[in-house]
């Protein structure tokens, strides 16, 4: 690890300017990825802001009836807190199926946001990676990728984002509050990753030397009949191999609203919009949903060894919009 | 003081708590890298990055130059070591002669060590150190019909073989003829391999945490050349083993280190490192066949088995041995063969052979089962030898029987309905396996020196190594028993080379052998002490050694059994596993303290879990080396993967036995992930013989017809 | 923050177990470093060294944290407990005297982990906070009990490769009861 100097941000204008003052300054929030790759020798900072005493800590309403989250709420904060739990209970979920509470007590917001793949070849700098190295090559196409993305990858990357909150803030239309030192900004969650393309080691659309302030979720009544599923090698602590975030209201018998999003599968959490479009105004039985997953999984170009996520995916789809259509029925 | 004894209970067999609980539970104890050393240096490991070649140079100026930087080390500038001689487990694997040449063997073989005065500094100029190879193509490749395969002894023949197996394959009413594969697997104990090296009075020190102190200590007296005497390792508390902690690239670097710097340097590997380092249990490639009359009694047993192993060490993973010893037949043939590819060198890890072996064997006869339609228990109790059926020597006891009764009687086995794939749960199919263990129980000579203290206590001096066995405890409530006093009046030391010669904790030959030792020397004291007469000061000391006892023990087979069950839910629709409830009961000589016996056992099976479901070494053939060498990628089994694992024993007694001990920390392992997998069967309808039993695999099997 | 002597030292005081200890650290030196290898506090052990494994675990202000992903010198003032600071005097901590009496351990590396861990998840569990294995998060639904699948879940950051999962979840599950019996008395 190289040697860096360490500064501690209390205001936001303050955290912007030490990281601007330094070209390779990185902002440090819980340090639960960032610290660990500086280990791996993946991240080498000359300065770390930072920014957990930023007085971003809280999750309050919005006056339309939605949650302002601040980037510096920690992940067990947000999942425990009763609004969360109540209005987006597939957002608690979600968070408690990532990581370890360990983790959770250290891990915030902002970070989960941004914080990078667990694909092997990445976390290794003795191999080729484009997006550690832009033209390095990728080896997982070639090599290990058993759980590796099947949606919206490309020959230069098959990396997938590991996050399991992103997946329920993709489903539930997020949008990301940062500051920059030229003024404030927000992302739709739709536009805040950036396609992979050629250019893997672009990951986000936040403009150079933003601080991601907080996220606001919008008001969203279908959430609150939300599950989170995640699928992975083993009962907890490990990245998921799969993982769906689905919101559901059936009226009649007819899907009336929906949201659906994947996580593990893409290089980022994957909102299903193609599957939403089958499933809103349709019969909700295990044919429709059926139908939309493989609708929206028609666009999955698998590798050798990771084909059975687009079966794992097509199968949670309908497994978790059936368990949602029988609980509401209840 | 007086020295009559009192009629007292026996301290075997009597639930004990830990003796060294206190400290373990308040952080007191200290395990290698924990004890300070006035002027420590820290080293760092760095390890080649190509999988096959030679360096061509390294860029030590820069490197040297970093802050704090004292030494690299490198085979350019490393002292020389000997590596023609014969350790306690035989020829030493080279790969622990760090630096005495350029080549290099495999992806993460140690290249140089960077000594700082700091361990943050010495990561960064480990990190910084610019090497130059000259590459060479590589195999890592390992296949089952690797063309450089050839078959190899290795605890045990290469090959044993009776009768014509084609002929009664072809006499036989049904075969099973299938292959199985088990992955590469890593040891991974929490503590990871440390050790600090220094000279003190012409003595070379190394505080090491290791699975038996006389052999790291020989080990590195033939290695640097030196006179026994002036070697003295200590391991008080081992944070686990399994197998892999042994004479390893971190001692022999540090050992070089002091020697240069004159001063204590300590070497610890890193959790990634340990991938390249500490050793691991070789993959396999299995084949199985099995004849048997309409009876299910087995005409044919054939059981090959492939293992890989380093260019420049031949380590044979023994896959064949349950065969050996489990089931007989008109004709018997087992082969173990080995393949050289440019990889680290494998080692024995917990039930080196019988892990991988049983799950192949006990899979093959869950599926003869299923052809012949009787039940796996019937079957095996069906086939229970009178003699070795390798060996022909007669069995010291074989207990498999009662482990099975016992074991049925508990798990419910009685209502088993044997269909596959017709029990449900929500989304949830449900099955039940079962399958049978057996280990060696053997012994290795060991010295033990025990003193009457003139304040009335006892002290046990064994090089023995507590790596989590409980064997600490066991020895004291042995030692109690043998002195007929109360355990609270024992004290053993472990842990130091300075004790004399033991075995090692391994090959669950530890507490039998050092319990041997003990009850030898405090038979002794005993007669020494007489009746009323008075200990002087420095007290009373009786020495044992067991060579010529163990010697004298007749030839037989000798062996703990056991009999594994396992209930598993599958969700046909993701592919997960989840064992639901796991129970074993073994046969395993006397059980000194139940209390840590009850956690060897259920630790082993908890390890079979583990095997079955979720363990894993990927290497990527591009470079040779690990993907995801690191505990996010490998995946031990954790807290949400174990149910309620129950163990039971039976009462296990050979009468020409001195000790009655057997070891118990691999048994529980043996048979453990061929019951997980014969339970999948019995869920789904669909067999699993390559390990893990991963989601991917489950859900591209599909599901029942049902 | 304390004047720097370098930009890449820093003088720190950290509170571990009560006590305030002024040290200069090297920006690099993690919590876990800084207790194992400038404070004598062996207790914390390093197991990866990633937050792959839970060894490492310590309370921070009241909350388990992994310690080899925390830096020292942005551990400052905040109050740290390690595994030596659990017990009062010679009274062992309500959760070491179940591991010890449950033989909830065997080579004991993971342990203080194990330990450090539980505490905090016993104090999560009544403070209401729901897990992965909770079947309804909802507020309205009430508290989970803390079932041996919810102490599982609750502790699966802390790996034992001893294998000694079914005593530890015993040890837990035996020191929570005792603490909400001891609630029930005191109120």
């Amino acid at each position: 690890m190289r040697e860096f100097d360490y500064r501690r941000a209390h205001d936001v204008p303050g955290a912007l300017a030490l990281l601007d003052a330094e070209p390779e300054a990185r902002f440090l929030g819980g340090g639960t990825n960032l610290v660990d790759l500086m280990k791996t020798g993946v991240e080498r900072p000359a300065r770390l802001v930072d920014v957990r005493d930023l007085p971003l800590d809280r999750v309050e309403s919005t006056s339309d009836g939605g949650l302002r989250i601040g980037a510096t709420v920690t992940n067990s904060d947000l999942a425990a807190h009763p609004e969360v739990r109540r209005r987006y209970p597939a957002l608690t979920q979600a968070v408690l199926a990532g990581a370890s509470g360990q983790l959770r007590n250290m891990a915030t917001v902002g970070g989960n946001l941004l914080q990078r793949t667990r694909c092997g070849y990445f976390a290794d700098i003795t191999k080729p990676c484009n997006k550690r190295v832009p033209g390095s090559g990728c080896p997982a196409i070639e090599g290990e990728h058993h759980n590796h993305a099947v949606l919206g990858a490309s020959e230069h990357c098959v990396a997938t984002h590991p996050s399991d909150m992103g997946v329920a803030l993709a489903a539930f239309d997020a949008v990301v509050s940062y500051e920059t030192p030229d003024g404030p900004g927000t992302l739709p969650f739709a536009d805040f990753y950036l396609p992979v393309g050629d250019t893997p080691h672009r990951e986000t659309a936040l403009p150079p030397g933003a601080l991601i302030t907080g996220v606001t979720l919008p008001p969203t009544p279908v959430a609150a009949r939300s599950r989170y599923r995640k699928v992975r090698e083993r009962a907890s602590y490990a990245f998921a191999i799969g993982s769906i975030a689905a919101a559901l209201d059936v009226q009649g018998g007819v899907v009336h609203d929906v949201r659906l999003a994947f996580g593990a599968v893409a290089s980022r959490p994957w909102r299903a919009r193609t599957a939403e479009r089958v499933l809103i105004g349709a019969t909700a039985d295990a044919e429709t949903f059926a139908a939309a997953a493989d609708a929206e999984l028609a666009a999955a170009r698998p590798l050798p060894h990771n084909a059975y996520k687009v079966t794992l995916m097509r199968n949670l789809v309908v497994a978790e919009l059936t368990r949602l259509t029988e609980e509401a029925a209840r | 003081m007086t020295t009559a004894p009192t009629a007292r209970q026996g301290a075997v067999g009597t639930a004990h708590t830990r003796v060294e609980g206190r400290d373990k539970v308040t952080g007191a104890a200290r395990y290698a890298a924990e004890i300070p050393f006035p002027g420590l240096a820290h080293g760092w490991l760095v390890l080649s990055t190509v999988a096959r070649g030679r360096i061509r140079s390294l860029d030590t100026a820069p490197v040297l130059a970093m802050p704090g930087v004292l030494a690299v080390l490198h085979h350019g500038n490393a002292p020389r070591v000997e590596t023609d001689y014969t350790g306690l487990l035989g020829k030493p694997d080279p790969t622990t002669a760090v630096f005495q040449h350029d080549r290099v063997p495999h992806l993460g073989w140690p290249v140089a060590l960077v000594v700082a005065e700091t361990s943050e500094q010495a990561r960064e100029a480990a990190e910084t150190l610019v090497v130059h190879y000259d590459r060479e193509p590589h195999d890592i490749a390992f296949t089952a019909d690797h063309p450089r395969a050839y078959p190899a002894a290795g605890y045990g023949p290469a090959a044993t073989e009776k009768g014509d197996l084609e002929a009664e394959l072809a006499a036989s009413a049904v075969v099973v003829d299938a292959e199985y594969t088990t992955p590469e697997e890593h040891h991974n104990p929490m503590e990871p391999h440390a050790a600090t090296a220094r000279w003190e009075d012409g003595r070379l020190e190394v505080v090491d945490s290791n699975q038996g102190t006389t052999w790291v200590a020989g080990e590195l007296a033939s290695l640097f050349s030196l006179d026994p005497s002036a070697v003295r390792v200590r391991s008080e508390h081992v944070g686990g083993g399994f197998g892999s902690k042994g004479v390893r690239a971190h001692q022999v670097a540090a050992v070089m280190a002091a020697t240069v710097l004159q001063r204590p340097v300590r070497v610890a590997m890193t959790r990634r490192q340990m991938f390249s380092l500490a050793g691991y249990r070789s993959p396999t490639a299995q084949r199985i066949r099995l004849g048997a009359d309409a009876d299910g009694r087995l005409r044919a047993l054939e059981h090959r088995s492939l293992n890989l192993t380093s260019t420049v060490h031949e380590f044979i993973e023994s896959s064949t041995a349950p065969s050996r010893v489990m089931y007989d037949a008109d004709a018997h043939h087992t082969v173990n063969r080995v393949v050289r590819l440019d990889v680290g060198t494998p080692t024995w890890m917990r039930a080196p052979g019988e892990a991988p072996g049983s799950f192949a064997l006990e899979s093959a006869f869950d599926e003869l089962a299923e052809k012949l339609g009787v039940d796996p228990i019937d079957l095996r109790l069906r086939n229970e030898p009178e003699r070795g059926p390798a060996s022909g020597l007669p069995f010291a006891g074989r207990n498999l029987s009662a482990c099975f009764r016992e074991g049925a009687r508990r798990f419910g086995w009685a209502d088993r309905d044997p269909r596959p794939g017709v029990r449900r749960d929500g989304r949830w199919l449900l099955g039940t396996g079962t399958a049978a263990a057996s280990f060696a129980a053997g012994a290795g000579p060991s010295t033990a020196a025990v003193t009457a203290e003139a304040d009335g206590t006892f002290t046990v001096r064994i090089n023995a190594a507590d790596i989590g066995t409980g064997a600490r405890t066991a020895l004291t409530l042995v030692a109690a028993d043998a002195l007929d006093v109360a355990p609270d009046r024992v004290r053993v030391r472990i842990g130091d080379s300075d004790f004399g010669p033991a075995m090692i904790a391994g090959g669950s030959t530890g507490t039998r052998s050092w319990s041997w030792a003990i009850n030898l020397a405090a038979a002794e004291l005993r007669e020494r002490l007489t009746p009323g007469g008075t200990v002087p000061p420095e007290g009373i000391t009786v020495r044992s050694d067991t060579t010529a006892a163990l010697g004298a023990l007749a030839q037989k087979e000798r062996h703990s059994y056991g009999a594994q069950f396992a209930e598993v839910a599958v969700d046909p629709a993701t592919g997960e596993v989840r064992v639901r409830r796991m129970l074993g009961v073994f046969a395993a000589g006397r059980i000194v303290n139940p209390l840590t016996a009850r956690g060897q056992f259920t630790g082993g099976m908890i390890w079979g879990i583990s095997m079955a479901l979720h363990e894993e070494a990927v290497r990527d053939r591009a470079t040779g080396g690990h993907y995801g060498a690191d505990l996010a990628a490998y995946h031990v089994a954790a807290h949400a993967d174990v149910p309620a694992v129950e163990a039971h024993w039976v009462d296990d007694h050979d009468p020409d036995d001195p000790v009655g001990i057997k070891g118990i920390g691999e048994v529980g392992i043996v048979g453990a992930a061929a019951a997980v997998a014969n339970a999948v069967w019995h869920a789904t309808g669909v067999r699993h013989r390559h390990l893990p039993i991963r989601p991917d695999r489950v859900l591209l099997a599909g599901a029942p017809d049902a | 923050m304390s004047s720097a002597p370098s930009s890449t030292y820093s003088a720190v005081t950290l509170t571990v177990n009560g006590e305030k200890h002024t040290l200069t650290v090297d920006h690099r030196t993690t919590l876990l470093d800084a207790l194992r290898e400038r404070l004598d506090l062996t207790g914390t052990k390093k197991g990866c060294d990633q937050g792959q494994c839970g060894a490492c675990t310590v309370l921070v202000d009241g909350r388990r944290n992994v310690s080899c992903l925390q830096l020292a010198v942005a551990a400052e003032g905040r109050e740290i407990t390690t595994v030596e600071g659990v017990a009062e005097g010679d009274r062992l901590h309500p959760v070491q005297e179940a591991f010890l009496e449950l033989d909830g351990y065997q080579c004991g590396y993971c342990t203080p982990g194990q330990i450090c861990s539980a505490i905090a998840v016993i104090e999560e569990h009544a403070a209401g906070w729901p897990s992965a294995a909770t079947d309804d998060v909802r507020p309205e639904a009430g508290p989970p009990p803390l079932t041996p699948e919810e102490i599982r879940e609750r502790m699966s950051g802390n790996l034992c490769r001893c294998g000694a999962y079914v005593a530890i979840v015993e040890a837990v599950a035996r020191a929570a009861a005792d603490r909400s019996a001891a609630k029930e008395v005191a109120a």
